[in-house]
């Protein structure tokens, strides 16, 4: 462990002179804990597509997938006809759609096959075809 | 390692900084890689009179809305501006005891600070060199203050260096320069240098680092009183007897290089970073008022904009009341100056060219969130002598904002609980809001244990919550900067845009200044041609 930790340092250090200017925090390279879901890019510590809707995604699509109104709106997802093909919501989450982020670097594979076939069978969505982590990976 | 020949591009290199150093390190990172940059202005537009009865329908009573609707008055146009909220000001914002607060999803919340106290939940700072921003608070006549950047006394933090104890920012800035300057003077003595540095250089290198490092006459960094000078003391000097200083002890070079609290030294470092910084006296939302104030006639509160049409005559936008709905309405002018973040303006029907279309379509927003918590005591006066900037944590609340005004009040205090970007922005903004205060409260307690016995109230904003900007600020990439801001930029019709996010001073109000001032100087243009 503590071998990967200054490996991964003395490899950011070679490629990031900025990071000696920054005055950002002072993490661990192989933060773990609170620490490893601080960074502006960090991996989203969920598992399960539960998890990972309520950990991130119902920040803007709002508990039960109902979406929400303002000035602009966020779609709400459930009972959600745009759910039909796994591939379009694997997309979106990938590459993101107008002023929502494509999240490619922060979830992996699998807990974006996860989410979708999450949303895809809940909040009044009955789409039973699974996608699979390597259709994600296609899709990158 | 076999990649190492590969450079990385920006983007990556900025991800890999942002997964290694935090939220403010990407930031910095981010402005050194001319993601932000300087300002341009040069003064307030001179843009001379247009021909009589010519209006601009100005959308949004920002900062760029306002600018642009100040001066487009004063040049002699007429000027009607539409603005969602019930204030003006949009992102230029404080929230007061006794304010309500309604996030996206129904989360309200009313803020129960003292008199007095006050988060601002967006921007906070004014660097010295943002002239248009200044320009404009010196013309509305706005107060300021100096907002501390770097506290030397206040603390850095790992959650696994040092035992999660908090360290000194001054104990480790000493200690970090004290060891390279010692291995510097080292390598120039052995010869290490001579290639790259003439001897009656080195004579001086050594001098300076000398200086630099508060090295002893060996040109060791020792547990000395030259080190403590710099670190400060275990026992300060003082006056009359006993009153010898006793150093401390450095941390050593190992533990300082493992710890990563390095990455935390350089605070005050970046040029948006730089002494002298101020803020508003009784909070950032004192400009939004004040020019809601300037401007009180031409501002019509609580539109929602559901559609922008321009012809070959002029430009009508419809809306609707913004909390109440119903009858749709229209205001019509010659030209329009669109303020309207890109985030809702790519929800709006607007009849532009394929470019524009385009570029307003592919920005995303990111993720910010802010938590104030207010205390019944200045504890971190009273107790670990800090009297403002900000404590660097690794934890996801990233840091601590120690208030800047009414320093040694016996009364309460408001903390920026957190401010981060990004990741542990977004899992904040999926929580409600009173999590986000708990978790703030949770990783505050692990720098300033007093938290759970002092804290009264709090309040949090996440970005991506907020009704109406749907985040934080625009995020350009170098590669979509590249392909879209000048068409995001240039005139279509008889529209401009205007904003942070048609600016390269993303997420400041220098942004929004500067373009405003650019685009309404380009429309002035057109209209005189």
């Amino acid at each position: 462990m503590k071998r990967f930790a200054i490996a991964a340092l003395l490899t950011t250090l070679a490629a990031a002179p900025a990071l000696a200017d920054s005055a950002g925090p002072a993490p661990k390279p192989a933060a773990r804990g609170a620490a490893a879901i601080s960074g502006f890019m960090a991996h989203f510590p969920f598992e399960g597509g539960q998890a990972v809707y309520e950990g991130v995604c119902q920040g803007c699509h709002m508990p039960g997938a109902v979406g929400a109104v303002g000035a602009g709106a966020y779609p709400a997802l459930a009972k959600d006809e745009n759910l039909e093909t796994g591939a379009y919501p694997v997309l979106l989450i990938l590459k993101g759609q107008k002023a929502m982020p494509g999240f490619s670097m922060q979830l992996d594979d699998k807990q974006i096959a996860d989410v979708v076939n999450y949303v895809r069978t809940h909040f009044g969505n009955h789409y039973s075809d699974k996608v699979s982590v390597d259709d994600v990976k296609a899709m990158r | 390692m076999t990649d190492r020949n590969d450079a990385p591009s920006r983007r990556s290199l900025l991800s890999m900084i942002g997964v290694v150093a935090g939220s403010a390190a990407m930031y910095h990172a981010m402005t050194e890689l001319g993601f932000a940059g300087e300002s341009t202005f040069t003064g307030p537009p001179k843009l001379g009179a247009p021909p009589p009865g010519t209006s601009v329908l100005v959308l949004g009573a920002g900062i760029a809305g306002m600018v642009a609707a100040m001066e487009l008055r004063d040049a002699g146009y007429k000027v009607q501006v539409l603005e969602y909220n019930g204030r003006a000001g949009g992102r230029n914002w404080s929230l007061y005891g006794g304010d309500t607060y309604t996030e996206l999803g129904g989360f309200t919340q009313k803020v129960g600070f003292d008199p007095g106290q006050y988060i601002n939940p967006g921007p906070w700072r004014l660097p010295y060199h943002h002239q248009g921003i200044l320009h404009y608070v010196n013309r509305l006549n706005v107060a300021l203050e100096p907002f501390t950047q770097v506290n030397y006394n206040a603390y850095v933090h790992s959650t696994t260096a040092f035992g999660g104890k908090p360290v000194r920012y001054r104990e480790v800035q000493a200690d970090f320069y004290g060891h390279v300057s010692e291995l510097l003077s080292k390598s120039t003595k052995q010869g290490a240098l001579d290639q790259a540095v003439s001897k009656q250089d080195q004579e001086i290198l050594l001098a300076a680092l000398k200086n630099w490092g508060a090295l002893d006459g060996d040109y060791k960094y020792a547990t000395g009183l030259e080190a403590g000078e710099r670190r400060g003391y275990v026992k300060d000097p003082g006056g009359g007897l006993n009153s010898m200083p006793i150093a401390g002890k450095a941390i050593a070079l190992p533990e300082l290089l493992q710890s990563g609290l390095w990455t935390a030294i350089g605070a005050g470092l970046a040029y948006d970073m730089q002494s002298a910084i101020f803020q508003p006296k009784g909070g950032m939302g004192m400009i939004g008022k004040a020019f809601g104030k300037a401007l009180e006639p031409l501002i019509q509160y609580s539109c929602k904009v559901v559609d922008i049409h321009q012809d070959e005559k002029g430009v009508t936008a419809t809306y609707i009341d913004s909390e109440k709905g119903g009858t749709r309405k229209t205001a019509t002018a010659d030209w329009c100056v669109c303020t309207i973040p890109a985030s809702v303006l790519s929800q709006i029907p607007m009849n532009v060219g394929a470019p524009m279309k385009a570029a307003i379509n592919q920005l995303p927003y990111m993720a910010a969130t802010k938590v104030g918590l207010q205390m019944k005591r200045r504890f971190w006066e009273e107790d670990d002598q800090i009297y403002g900037g900000q404590s660097y944590t690794d934890q996801p609340n990233t840091m601590i904002g120690y208030p800047m005004w009414d320093y040694f009040s016996k009364g309460k205090g408001v903390l920026l609980g957190a401010y981060n970007f990004g990741t542990p922005a977004f899992i904040a903004a999926a929580k409600p809001p009173e999590e986000r205060i708990k978790d703030a409260l949770e990783y505050g307690s692990k720098i300033h244990p007093q938290y759970k016995d002092e804290f009264e109230c709090g309040v949090a904003v996440a970005w991506h919550r907020v009704p109406w900007t749907l985040g934080c600020a625009g995020f350009w990439t170098e590669e979509s900067r590249a392909a879209h801001y000048d068409d995001l930029c240039a005139i279509d019709g008889r529209i401009v845009l205007a904003g942070e996010h048609a600016s390269r001073i993303p997420a400041w109000q220098e942004g929004a200044v500067t373009s405003a001032v650019d685009a309404i100087t380009r429309l002035h243009k057109k209209v005189m041609s």
